[in-house]
Protein backbone atom coordinates (compact mmCIF):
# COMPACT_ATOMS: atom_id res chain seq x y z
CA UNK A 1 0.00 0.00 0.00
CA UNK A 2 1.32 3.27 -0.74
CA UNK A 3 0.98 6.05 1.69
CA UNK A 4 0.22 9.55 0.71
CA UNK A 5 2.62 12.50 0.43
CA UNK A 6 1.25 13.91 3.52
CA UNK A 7 1.36 11.12 5.70
CA UNK A 8 4.89 10.45 4.27
CA UNK A 9 5.76 14.12 5.39
CA UNK A 10 4.42 13.91 8.81
CA UNK A 11 6.39 10.79 9.27
CA UNK A 12 9.50 11.89 8.06
CA UNK A 13 9.52 14.98 10.04
CA UNK A 14 7.31 14.43 13.06
CA UNK A 15 5.56 17.87 14.61
CA UNK A 16 5.43 18.59 17.96
CA UNK A 17 7.27 15.24 19.24
CA UNK A 18 7.54 15.53 22.59
CA UNK A 19 6.13 15.61 26.69
CA UNK A 20 4.82 18.18 28.20
CA UNK A 21 4.82 18.11 32.32
CA UNK A 22 1.76 16.04 33.14
CA UNK A 23 1.40 17.15 36.29
CA UNK A 24 1.40 21.13 35.76
CA UNK A 25 -2.44 22.13 35.67
CA UNK A 26 -2.52 23.92 32.57
CA UNK A 27 -1.45 20.61 30.64
CA UNK A 28 -4.40 18.15 29.49
CA UNK A 29 -2.99 14.59 28.51
CA UNK A 30 -4.67 12.10 26.05
CA UNK A 31 -3.67 8.29 26.31
CA UNK A 32 -5.67 6.36 23.72
CA UNK A 33 -5.40 2.78 22.00
CA UNK A 34 -3.59 -0.14 23.52
CA UNK A 35 -0.62 -1.97 23.08
CA UNK A 36 -1.96 -4.94 21.79
CA UNK A 37 -3.97 -3.02 19.44
CA UNK A 38 -0.61 -1.86 17.86
CA UNK A 39 -1.50 2.12 18.32
CA UNK A 40 -1.60 4.13 21.37
CA UNK A 41 -1.12 7.86 21.09
CA UNK A 42 -0.43 10.13 23.38
CA UNK A 43 -1.63 13.75 22.97
CA UNK A 44 -0.74 16.74 25.37
CA UNK A 45 -2.44 20.30 25.27
CA UNK A 46 -0.82 23.40 27.40
CA UNK A 47 -3.52 26.14 27.69
CA UNK A 48 -3.14 29.77 28.12
CA UNK A 49 -5.35 32.70 28.86
CA UNK A 50 -8.37 32.34 27.20
CA UNK A 51 -8.87 28.62 26.89
CA UNK A 52 -6.24 29.40 23.82
CA UNK A 53 -3.62 26.42 23.43
CA UNK A 54 -0.25 27.57 23.48
CA UNK A 55 1.28 24.23 23.36
CA UNK A 56 0.97 20.75 21.88
CA UNK A 57 3.11 17.20 21.82
CA UNK A 58 2.56 13.81 20.80
CA UNK A 59 3.78 10.46 21.38
CA UNK A 60 2.76 7.43 19.37
CA UNK A 61 3.19 4.00 18.93
CA UNK A 62 1.54 2.62 15.74
CA UNK A 63 1.95 2.86 12.13
CA UNK A 64 2.75 5.35 9.77
CA UNK A 65 -0.81 6.70 9.46
CA UNK A 66 -1.38 6.84 13.25
CA UNK A 67 2.13 8.78 13.58
CA UNK A 68 0.88 11.44 10.69
CA UNK A 69 -2.78 11.56 11.79
CA UNK A 70 -1.55 12.40 16.04
CA UNK A 71 1.26 15.03 14.64
CA UNK A 72 -1.26 16.44 12.45
CA UNK A 73 -3.82 17.23 15.16
CA UNK A 74 -0.38 18.86 17.24
CA UNK A 75 -0.55 20.94 13.96
CA UNK A 76 -3.93 21.91 14.61
CA UNK A 77 -4.37 21.99 18.20
CA UNK A 78 -1.98 25.27 18.55
CA UNK A 79 -3.46 28.76 18.63
CA UNK A 80 -6.84 27.22 18.90
CA UNK A 81 -9.54 27.42 21.80
CA UNK A 82 -10.95 24.23 23.70
CA UNK A 83 -14.17 25.13 22.18
CA UNK A 84 -12.65 25.08 18.49
CA UNK A 85 -10.16 21.96 19.38
CA UNK A 86 -13.39 20.08 20.24
CA UNK A 87 -14.82 20.59 16.71
CA UNK A 88 -11.70 19.14 14.98
CA UNK A 89 -13.33 15.65 13.62
CA UNK A 90 -12.04 12.38 12.32
CA UNK A 91 -12.62 13.04 8.82
CA UNK A 92 -10.90 16.29 9.06
CA UNK A 93 -8.12 13.98 9.19
CA UNK A 94 -8.89 11.88 7.11
CA UNK A 95 -9.41 13.79 3.95
CA UNK A 96 -6.24 16.18 4.92
CA UNK A 97 -3.80 12.83 5.31
CA UNK A 98 -5.57 11.08 2.14
CA UNK A 99 -6.07 7.64 4.73
CA UNK A 100 -7.49 5.46 3.07
CA UNK A 101 -10.42 3.21 4.43
CA UNK A 102 -8.21 0.64 6.35
CA UNK A 103 -6.44 3.80 8.00
CA UNK A 104 -9.33 5.34 9.20
CA UNK A 105 -9.17 3.97 12.89
CA UNK A 106 -5.82 6.40 13.15
CA UNK A 107 -8.21 9.36 12.56
CA UNK A 108 -10.61 7.99 14.81
CA UNK A 109 -7.99 7.82 17.85
CA UNK A 110 -6.51 10.71 17.18
CA UNK A 111 -9.72 12.60 17.40
CA UNK A 112 -10.19 10.33 20.87
CA UNK A 113 -6.69 11.60 21.96
CA UNK A 114 -7.89 15.54 21.64
CA UNK A 115 -10.65 14.76 23.33
CA UNK A 116 -9.42 12.71 26.21
CA UNK A 117 -6.60 15.30 26.79
CA UNK A 118 -9.60 18.23 26.99
CA UNK A 119 -11.09 16.34 29.39
CA UNK A 120 -8.38 15.95 31.60
CA UNK A 121 -7.52 19.28 31.19
CA UNK A 122 -11.08 20.37 32.47
CA UNK A 123 -10.85 17.90 35.48
CA UNK A 124 -7.83 18.89 36.26
CA UNK A 125 -9.17 22.48 36.77
CA UNK A 126 -12.53 21.86 38.30
CA UNK A 127 -14.89 21.17 35.40
CA UNK A 128 -16.66 18.41 34.37
CA UNK A 129 -16.02 15.88 31.93
CA UNK A 130 -17.87 16.73 28.50
CA UNK A 131 -19.55 13.79 27.75
CA UNK A 132 -17.95 12.17 24.49
CA UNK A 133 -20.22 10.45 21.83
CA UNK A 134 -18.98 6.89 21.38
CA UNK A 135 -16.91 7.15 18.56
CA UNK A 136 -17.11 4.69 15.38
CA UNK A 137 -14.71 1.95 16.16
CA UNK B 1 14.33 5.61 -8.21
CA UNK B 2 16.92 3.38 -5.43
CA UNK B 3 15.35 0.08 -5.62
CA UNK B 4 15.40 -1.45 -1.40
CA UNK B 5 17.54 -4.18 -0.14
CA UNK B 6 15.01 -7.47 -0.95
CA UNK B 7 15.35 -9.36 2.16
CA UNK B 8 11.67 -10.95 1.95
CA UNK B 9 12.98 -13.99 0.57
CA UNK B 10 10.21 -16.32 2.86
CA UNK B 11 7.34 -14.35 0.35
CA UNK B 12 9.01 -15.05 -2.72
CA UNK B 13 12.42 -15.41 -4.58
CA UNK B 14 13.96 -13.65 -7.38
CA UNK B 15 14.34 -15.90 -10.76
CA UNK B 16 17.99 -16.74 -11.06
CA UNK B 17 19.16 -16.24 -14.69
CA UNK B 18 20.08 -19.47 -15.08
CA UNK B 19 16.22 -20.88 -14.43
CA UNK B 20 15.40 -18.22 -17.20
CA UNK B 21 18.15 -19.55 -19.71
CA UNK B 22 16.53 -23.13 -19.28
CA UNK B 23 12.95 -21.54 -19.39
CA UNK B 24 13.09 -19.56 -22.40
CA UNK B 25 13.30 -21.82 -25.64
CA UNK B 26 10.13 -23.29 -24.14
CA UNK B 27 8.51 -20.06 -24.48
CA UNK B 28 9.73 -20.18 -28.38
CA UNK B 29 10.84 -22.82 -30.56
CA UNK B 30 9.71 -25.94 -28.03
CA UNK B 31 6.03 -24.60 -27.52
CA UNK B 32 4.39 -27.99 -27.97
CA UNK B 33 2.06 -29.95 -25.54
CA UNK B 34 3.73 -32.32 -23.74
CA UNK B 35 0.87 -34.81 -24.25
CA UNK B 36 1.27 -34.35 -28.27
CA UNK B 37 2.47 -37.85 -28.80
CA UNK B 38 2.19 -38.15 -32.36
CA UNK B 39 5.03 -35.16 -33.65
CA UNK B 40 8.47 -33.80 -32.74
CA UNK B 41 6.48 -30.39 -30.75
CA UNK B 42 5.11 -32.91 -28.15
CA UNK B 43 8.32 -35.02 -28.21
CA UNK B 44 10.64 -32.15 -26.92
CA UNK B 45 8.04 -30.88 -24.70
CA UNK B 46 7.87 -34.26 -22.87
CA UNK B 47 11.62 -34.74 -23.02
CA UNK B 48 11.24 -31.16 -20.83
CA UNK B 49 9.41 -32.31 -19.23
CA UNK B 50 10.79 -35.56 -18.44
CA UNK B 51 14.01 -33.98 -17.67
CA UNK B 52 13.08 -31.44 -14.94
CA UNK B 53 10.98 -33.96 -13.06
CA UNK B 54 13.94 -36.13 -12.77
CA UNK B 55 15.93 -33.10 -11.39
CA UNK B 56 12.86 -32.50 -9.06
CA UNK B 57 13.42 -36.02 -7.79
CA UNK B 58 16.85 -36.14 -7.11
CA UNK B 59 16.46 -33.04 -4.88
CA UNK B 60 14.11 -35.06 -2.78
CA UNK B 61 14.99 -38.34 -3.10
CA UNK B 62 12.26 -40.00 -4.74
CA UNK B 63 11.63 -41.22 -8.15
CA UNK B 64 10.09 -39.27 -11.20
CA UNK B 65 6.79 -40.52 -11.15
CA UNK B 66 6.09 -39.94 -7.68
CA UNK B 67 6.06 -36.26 -9.02
CA UNK B 68 2.93 -34.45 -9.37
CA UNK B 69 3.28 -30.86 -11.15
CA UNK B 70 0.56 -28.45 -10.20
CA UNK B 71 0.28 -24.38 -10.01
CA UNK B 72 2.29 -24.09 -6.79
CA UNK B 73 2.27 -25.23 -3.14
CA UNK B 74 -1.33 -24.01 -2.43
CA UNK B 75 -2.69 -26.12 -4.98
CA UNK B 76 -0.29 -29.43 -3.96
CA UNK B 77 -1.15 -28.70 -0.18
CA UNK B 78 -5.19 -28.86 -1.51
CA UNK B 79 -4.69 -31.65 -3.60
CA UNK B 80 -2.92 -33.78 -1.08
CA UNK B 81 -4.78 -33.08 1.93
CA UNK B 82 -8.38 -33.19 -0.06
CA UNK B 83 -7.25 -36.13 -2.49
CA UNK B 84 -6.15 -38.10 0.93
CA UNK B 85 -9.69 -37.42 3.04
CA UNK B 86 -11.47 -38.60 -0.20
CA UNK B 87 -9.24 -41.41 -0.92
CA UNK B 88 -9.30 -42.99 2.39
CA UNK B 89 -12.60 -41.70 3.78
CA UNK B 90 -13.97 -45.42 4.42
CA UNK B 91 -10.59 -45.88 6.75
CA UNK B 92 -11.19 -43.00 8.73
CA UNK B 93 -11.78 -39.29 9.10
CA UNK B 94 -9.54 -37.29 11.37
CA UNK B 95 -6.68 -35.73 10.25
CA UNK B 96 -3.86 -33.88 12.76
CA UNK B 97 -2.30 -30.59 11.42
CA UNK B 98 -0.95 -27.35 13.59
CA UNK B 99 -1.72 -24.08 14.31
CA UNK B 100 1.30 -22.62 12.67
CA UNK B 101 0.28 -24.15 8.93
CA UNK B 102 0.56 -22.01 6.43
CA UNK B 103 -3.49 -20.91 5.51
CA UNK B 104 -3.18 -23.02 2.81
CA UNK B 105 -3.50 -26.08 4.64
CA UNK B 106 -5.66 -24.77 7.85
CA UNK B 107 -8.61 -23.70 5.28
CA UNK B 108 -8.14 -26.85 2.75
CA UNK B 109 -8.65 -28.46 6.63
CA UNK B 110 -11.79 -25.87 7.71
CA UNK B 111 -12.62 -26.78 4.23
CA UNK B 112 -12.81 -30.54 4.86
CA UNK B 113 -14.91 -29.95 8.53
CA UNK B 114 -17.35 -28.53 6.21
CA UNK B 115 -17.77 -32.48 4.59
CA UNK B 116 -17.41 -34.42 7.43
CA UNK B 117 -13.81 -34.29 8.75
CA UNK B 118 -12.81 -34.03 12.31
CA UNK B 119 -9.72 -31.99 12.31
CA UNK B 120 -7.35 -31.60 15.48
CA UNK B 121 -5.07 -28.52 15.61
CA UNK B 122 -1.80 -28.87 17.20
CA UNK B 123 -0.75 -26.12 19.30
CA UNK B 124 3.02 -25.78 19.60
CA UNK B 125 5.69 -24.75 21.94
CA UNK B 126 6.93 -21.24 22.86
CA UNK B 127 9.89 -22.29 20.25
CA UNK B 128 7.21 -22.94 17.64
CA UNK B 129 7.79 -26.81 17.75
CA UNK B 130 4.74 -29.00 17.98
CA UNK B 131 4.78 -31.57 21.16
CA UNK B 132 5.42 -35.09 20.08
CA UNK B 133 3.45 -36.49 22.88
CA UNK B 134 0.65 -34.31 21.97
CA UNK B 135 1.10 -35.43 18.58
CA UNK B 136 0.87 -38.98 19.76
CA UNK B 137 -2.05 -38.93 22.46
CA UNK B 138 -4.42 -37.14 19.27
CA UNK B 139 -3.86 -39.61 16.99
CA UNK B 140 -6.98 -42.58 16.61
CA UNK B 141 -7.90 -44.99 14.89
CA UNK B 142 -10.05 -42.66 12.65
CA UNK B 143 -6.66 -40.70 11.95
CA UNK B 144 -5.98 -41.18 7.91
CA UNK B 145 -3.22 -37.87 7.94
CA UNK B 146 -0.99 -36.07 10.14
CA UNK B 147 0.16 -32.99 7.98
CA UNK B 148 2.72 -30.89 9.37
CA UNK B 149 4.84 -28.61 7.73
CA UNK B 150 8.56 -28.91 7.18
CA UNK B 151 10.33 -25.33 8.02
CA UNK B 152 8.00 -22.89 9.37
CA UNK B 153 7.42 -19.60 7.15
CA UNK B 154 7.18 -16.69 9.74
CA UNK B 155 9.97 -18.10 12.04
CA UNK B 156 11.73 -20.79 10.20
CA UNK B 157 11.78 -23.09 12.75
CA UNK B 158 12.01 -26.80 11.37
CA UNK B 159 9.88 -29.25 13.10
CA UNK B 160 11.00 -32.80 14.19
CA UNK B 161 9.55 -33.94 10.57
CA UNK B 162 10.94 -37.73 11.10
CA UNK B 163 9.44 -38.07 14.62
CA UNK B 164 6.45 -37.04 13.63
CA UNK B 165 6.37 -39.62 10.31
CA UNK B 166 7.17 -42.40 12.88
CA UNK B 167 4.11 -41.64 14.96
CA UNK B 168 2.11 -41.40 12.44
CA UNK B 169 2.94 -44.48 11.05
CA UNK B 170 2.95 -46.09 13.72
CA UNK B 171 -1.20 -45.50 14.19
CA UNK B 172 -1.70 -46.43 10.58
CA UNK B 173 -1.97 -42.98 9.42
CA UNK B 174 -0.21 -41.01 6.04
CA UNK B 175 2.06 -38.05 6.94
CA UNK B 176 2.20 -35.37 4.57
CA UNK B 177 4.24 -31.92 4.78
CA UNK B 178 4.11 -28.52 3.46
CA UNK B 179 7.76 -28.64 2.79
CA UNK B 180 7.51 -24.87 0.65
CA UNK B 181 10.02 -23.40 2.82
CA UNK B 182 12.67 -26.57 3.19
CA UNK B 183 13.03 -27.92 -0.08
CA UNK B 184 16.14 -26.41 -1.59
CA UNK B 185 17.20 -24.82 1.50
CA UNK B 186 17.83 -27.75 3.65
CA UNK B 187 18.42 -31.51 2.73
CA UNK B 188 15.18 -33.07 2.21
CA UNK B 189 15.06 -36.82 1.43
CA UNK B 190 11.15 -38.33 1.51
CA UNK B 191 12.75 -41.74 1.97
CA UNK B 192 15.30 -41.19 5.18
CA UNK B 193 12.23 -38.42 6.63
CA UNK B 194 9.18 -40.80 5.90
CA UNK B 195 7.19 -38.56 4.09
CA UNK B 196 4.27 -40.03 2.38
CA UNK B 197 3.26 -36.45 0.50
CA UNK B 198 5.24 -33.42 -0.06
CA UNK B 199 3.95 -30.03 -1.61
CA UNK B 200 6.30 -27.14 -2.55
CA UNK B 201 7.10 -24.48 -4.99
CA UNK B 202 9.22 -22.99 -7.80
CA UNK B 203 9.29 -19.60 -6.89
CA UNK B 204 10.67 -19.77 -3.49
CA UNK B 205 14.02 -21.51 -4.57
CA UNK B 206 14.38 -19.02 -7.40
CA UNK B 207 12.58 -20.29 -10.34
CA UNK B 208 9.13 -19.11 -12.21
CA UNK B 209 6.19 -18.52 -9.98
CA UNK B 210 2.77 -20.05 -10.59
CA UNK B 211 4.71 -24.21 -11.00
CA UNK B 212 4.75 -26.53 -7.69
CA UNK B 213 4.41 -30.14 -7.22
CA UNK B 214 3.37 -32.61 -4.98
CA UNK B 215 5.28 -35.57 -3.74
CA UNK B 216 2.96 -38.70 -3.75
CA UNK B 217 4.94 -41.80 -2.20
CA UNK B 218 4.34 -44.87 -5.01
CA UNK B 219 6.10 -47.53 -2.39
CA UNK B 220 5.92 -48.69 1.13
CA UNK B 221 2.67 -47.67 1.21
CA UNK B 222 1.23 -46.99 -2.43
CA UNK B 223 -0.32 -43.54 -1.88
CA UNK B 224 -3.37 -42.27 -3.82
CA UNK B 225 -4.78 -39.09 -3.78
CA UNK B 226 -8.38 -38.29 -5.60
CA UNK B 227 -7.86 -36.01 -8.55
CA UNK B 228 -8.98 -32.42 -8.00
CA UNK B 229 -9.01 -31.49 -10.89
CA UNK B 230 -11.06 -33.24 -13.96
CA UNK B 231 -10.09 -33.68 -17.29
CA UNK B 232 -7.36 -34.98 -19.43
CA UNK B 233 -6.15 -37.20 -17.01
CA UNK B 234 -2.98 -35.69 -17.26
CA UNK B 235 -0.49 -36.39 -13.83
CA UNK B 236 -1.05 -40.17 -14.42
CA UNK B 237 -5.01 -39.21 -13.35
CA UNK B 238 -4.07 -36.74 -10.35
CA UNK B 239 -3.85 -33.22 -11.97
CA UNK B 240 -5.61 -32.87 -15.16
CA UNK B 241 -4.61 -30.21 -17.03
CA UNK B 242 -2.27 -28.81 -19.89
CA UNK B 243 1.76 -29.16 -18.28
CA UNK B 244 3.47 -25.82 -18.04
CA UNK B 245 6.11 -26.78 -19.72
CA UNK B 246 8.56 -23.74 -19.42
CA UNK B 247 7.71 -23.45 -15.25
CA UNK B 248 8.03 -27.26 -15.11
CA UNK B 249 11.58 -27.11 -16.84
CA UNK B 250 12.15 -23.52 -14.65
CA UNK B 251 11.27 -26.01 -11.69
CA UNK B 252 13.27 -28.78 -12.45
CA UNK B 253 16.42 -26.43 -12.94
CA UNK B 254 15.80 -24.76 -9.67
CA UNK B 255 15.90 -27.65 -7.98
CA UNK B 256 19.44 -28.56 -9.53
CA UNK B 257 21.18 -25.39 -8.46
CA UNK B 258 19.79 -25.85 -5.08
CA UNK B 259 20.83 -29.20 -5.02
CA UNK B 260 24.58 -28.56 -6.32
CA UNK B 261 24.93 -25.27 -4.46
CA UNK B 262 22.90 -25.83 -1.20
CA UNK B 263 25.82 -26.69 1.07
CA UNK B 264 27.44 -23.15 0.55
CA UNK B 265 25.02 -21.62 0.40
CA UNK B 266 23.79 -22.92 3.78
CA UNK B 267 27.36 -21.83 5.51
CA UNK B 268 26.69 -18.46 4.06
CA UNK B 269 23.51 -17.67 4.46
CA UNK B 270 23.59 -18.94 8.05
CA UNK B 271 26.43 -16.77 8.91
CA UNK B 272 24.64 -13.85 7.29
CA UNK B 273 21.68 -14.18 9.38
CA UNK B 274 23.65 -14.88 12.44
CA UNK B 275 25.31 -12.00 11.53
CA UNK B 276 22.75 -9.47 11.39
CA UNK B 277 20.44 -11.65 14.34
CA UNK B 278 23.23 -11.11 17.23
CA UNK B 279 23.72 -7.27 16.53
CA UNK B 280 19.80 -6.51 16.17
CA UNK B 281 19.37 -8.91 19.04
CA UNK B 282 22.12 -6.76 20.81
CA UNK B 283 19.36 -3.91 21.25
CA UNK B 284 17.47 -3.23 24.16
CA UNK B 285 14.25 -4.72 24.28
CA UNK B 286 14.88 -6.96 21.29
CA UNK B 287 13.54 -10.49 21.13
CA UNK B 288 14.38 -13.33 18.49
CA UNK B 289 11.08 -15.06 17.91
CA UNK B 290 11.11 -19.21 17.29
CA UNK B 291 13.56 -21.68 18.16
CA UNK B 292 17.13 -21.21 16.94
CA UNK B 293 18.37 -24.26 16.79
CA UNK B 294 16.28 -26.22 14.11
CA UNK B 295 15.60 -23.55 11.81
CA UNK B 296 16.06 -22.78 8.25
CA UNK B 297 19.60 -20.86 7.78
CA UNK B 298 18.26 -17.59 6.23
CA UNK B 299 15.22 -16.21 8.19
CA UNK B 300 15.14 -14.48 11.61
CA UNK B 301 12.79 -13.14 13.24
CA UNK B 302 13.11 -10.15 15.46
CA UNK B 303 10.56 -7.89 17.74
CA UNK B 304 11.65 -4.56 18.97
CA UNK B 305 9.40 -3.76 21.58
CA UNK B 306 7.46 -0.27 22.13
CA UNK B 307 7.80 0.24 18.19
CA UNK B 308 4.82 -1.16 16.21
CA UNK B 309 5.86 -3.17 12.72
CA UNK B 310 4.10 -1.44 10.15
CA UNK B 311 5.28 2.17 11.19
CA UNK B 312 9.01 0.18 11.73
CA UNK B 313 8.88 -0.88 7.78
CA UNK B 314 7.84 2.73 6.94
CA UNK B 315 10.73 3.85 8.34
CA UNK B 316 12.88 1.34 6.71
CA UNK B 317 12.14 1.84 3.00
CA UNK B 318 15.32 0.65 2.17
CA UNK B 319 14.25 -2.62 3.48
CA UNK B 320 11.79 -4.75 1.67
CA UNK B 321 11.02 -6.72 4.48
CA UNK B 322 7.32 -8.43 6.22
CA UNK B 323 6.29 -7.77 9.62
CA UNK B 324 3.67 -9.73 12.02
CA UNK B 325 1.96 -6.49 12.77
CA UNK B 326 -1.55 -6.65 10.89
CA UNK B 327 -2.19 -3.15 10.94
CA UNK B 328 -3.22 -3.20 7.74
CA UNK B 329 -6.54 -5.42 8.29
CA UNK B 330 -9.19 -4.99 9.20
CA UNK B 331 -9.29 -6.91 11.92
CA UNK B 332 -6.05 -5.69 13.75
CA UNK B 333 -5.23 -9.33 14.25
CA UNK B 334 -1.18 -9.52 14.65
CA UNK B 335 0.40 -12.91 13.18
CA UNK B 336 -1.52 -15.98 14.10
CA UNK B 337 2.10 -17.60 14.04
CA UNK B 338 3.56 -15.34 16.47
CA UNK B 339 0.52 -15.72 18.50
CA UNK B 340 0.70 -19.16 19.16
CA UNK B 341 3.90 -18.88 20.30
CA UNK B 342 2.11 -17.75 23.14
CA UNK B 343 3.84 -14.14 22.20
CA UNK B 344 2.01 -11.00 23.49
CA UNK B 345 -0.55 -9.15 21.18
CA UNK B 346 2.48 -5.76 21.42
CA UNK B 347 5.22 -8.19 20.54
CA UNK B 348 3.35 -9.61 17.55
CA UNK B 349 2.73 -6.66 16.44
CA UNK B 350 6.62 -5.41 16.83
CA UNK B 351 7.89 -8.32 15.08
CA UNK B 352 10.36 -7.98 11.44
CA UNK B 353 11.21 -11.07 9.46
CA UNK B 354 14.27 -10.51 7.67
CA UNK B 355 14.19 -13.28 5.13
CA UNK B 356 17.64 -13.69 3.11
CA UNK B 357 18.82 -15.27 0.14
CA UNK B 358 20.95 -16.36 -2.63
CA UNK B 359 21.39 -12.60 -4.16
CA UNK B 360 22.05 -11.19 -0.40
CA UNK B 361 25.25 -9.89 -0.20
CA UNK B 362 27.26 -8.91 2.88
CA UNK B 363 27.33 -5.33 2.64
CA UNK B 364 23.25 -5.70 2.06
CA UNK B 365 23.12 -7.12 5.62
CA UNK B 366 25.29 -4.48 7.11
CA UNK B 367 23.02 -1.91 5.46
CA UNK B 368 20.07 -3.73 6.96
CA UNK B 369 21.95 -3.83 10.42
CA UNK B 370 22.20 -0.28 10.06
CA UNK B 371 18.73 1.10 8.87
CA UNK B 372 17.22 -1.43 11.06
CA UNK B 373 18.89 0.48 14.65
CA UNK B 374 18.56 3.43 13.25
CA UNK B 375 14.50 3.00 12.28
CA UNK B 376 14.11 1.67 15.69
CA UNK B 377 15.84 4.47 17.92
CA UNK B 378 13.85 7.14 16.06
CA UNK B 379 10.70 5.43 16.22
CA UNK B 380 11.59 4.85 20.12
CA UNK B 381 12.23 8.50 20.41
CA UNK B 382 8.59 9.28 19.34
CA UNK B 383 7.06 6.08 21.33
CA UNK B 384 4.72 6.75 24.17
CA UNK B 385 5.39 3.31 25.49
CA UNK B 386 9.29 3.70 24.88
CA UNK B 387 9.03 6.73 27.43
CA UNK B 388 6.95 5.23 29.93
CA UNK B 389 9.00 2.02 29.89
CA UNK B 390 11.95 3.96 30.83
CA UNK B 391 9.95 5.70 33.46
CA UNK B 392 9.85 2.00 34.95
CA UNK B 393 6.26 2.36 34.49
CA UNK B 394 4.61 -1.24 34.29
CA UNK B 395 2.38 -0.94 30.97
CA UNK B 396 0.69 -4.63 32.11
CA UNK B 397 -0.90 -2.34 34.84
CA UNK B 398 -2.25 0.23 32.91
CA UNK B 399 -6.26 0.16 32.20
CA UNK B 400 -6.08 0.77 28.00
CA UNK B 401 -8.91 1.52 26.58
CA UNK B 402 -9.43 -1.23 23.75
CA UNK B 403 -10.78 -0.20 20.48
Amino acid sequence: MAYSEKVIDHYNNPRNVGTLNKDSKFVGTGLVGAPECGDVMRLQIEVGADNVITDAKFKTFGCGSAIASSSLATEWLKGKTIDEALTIDNMDIVEELALPPVKIHCSVLAEDAIKSAINDYRVKNGLDAIVLEKSHH
Amino acid sequence: MKQPIYLDNNATTPLDPRVLEAMLPYFTEKFGNAASRNHAFGWVAEEGVDYAREQVAKLIGCTEKEIIFTSGATEADNLGIKGVFEMYKEKGNHIITAVTEHKAVLDTCKHLEKNGARVTYLGVKEDGLIDLAELEAAMTEETILVSIMYGNNEIGVIQPVKEIAAIAHKFGALFMTDATQAVGKIPVNVIADGIDLMAFTAHKMYGPKGVGALYVRRKNPRVKVTSQMDGGGHERGMRSGTLNVPGIVGLGKACELCRLEMESETIRLSALRDKLESTLSKMEESYVNGNTQHRLPHVANISFKYVEGEGLMMAMSDLAVSSGSACTSASLEPSYVLKSLGLSDDLAHSSIRYGLGRFTTEEEIDQAIAVTQKAVNHLRELSPLWEMFKEGIDLSKIEWAEH
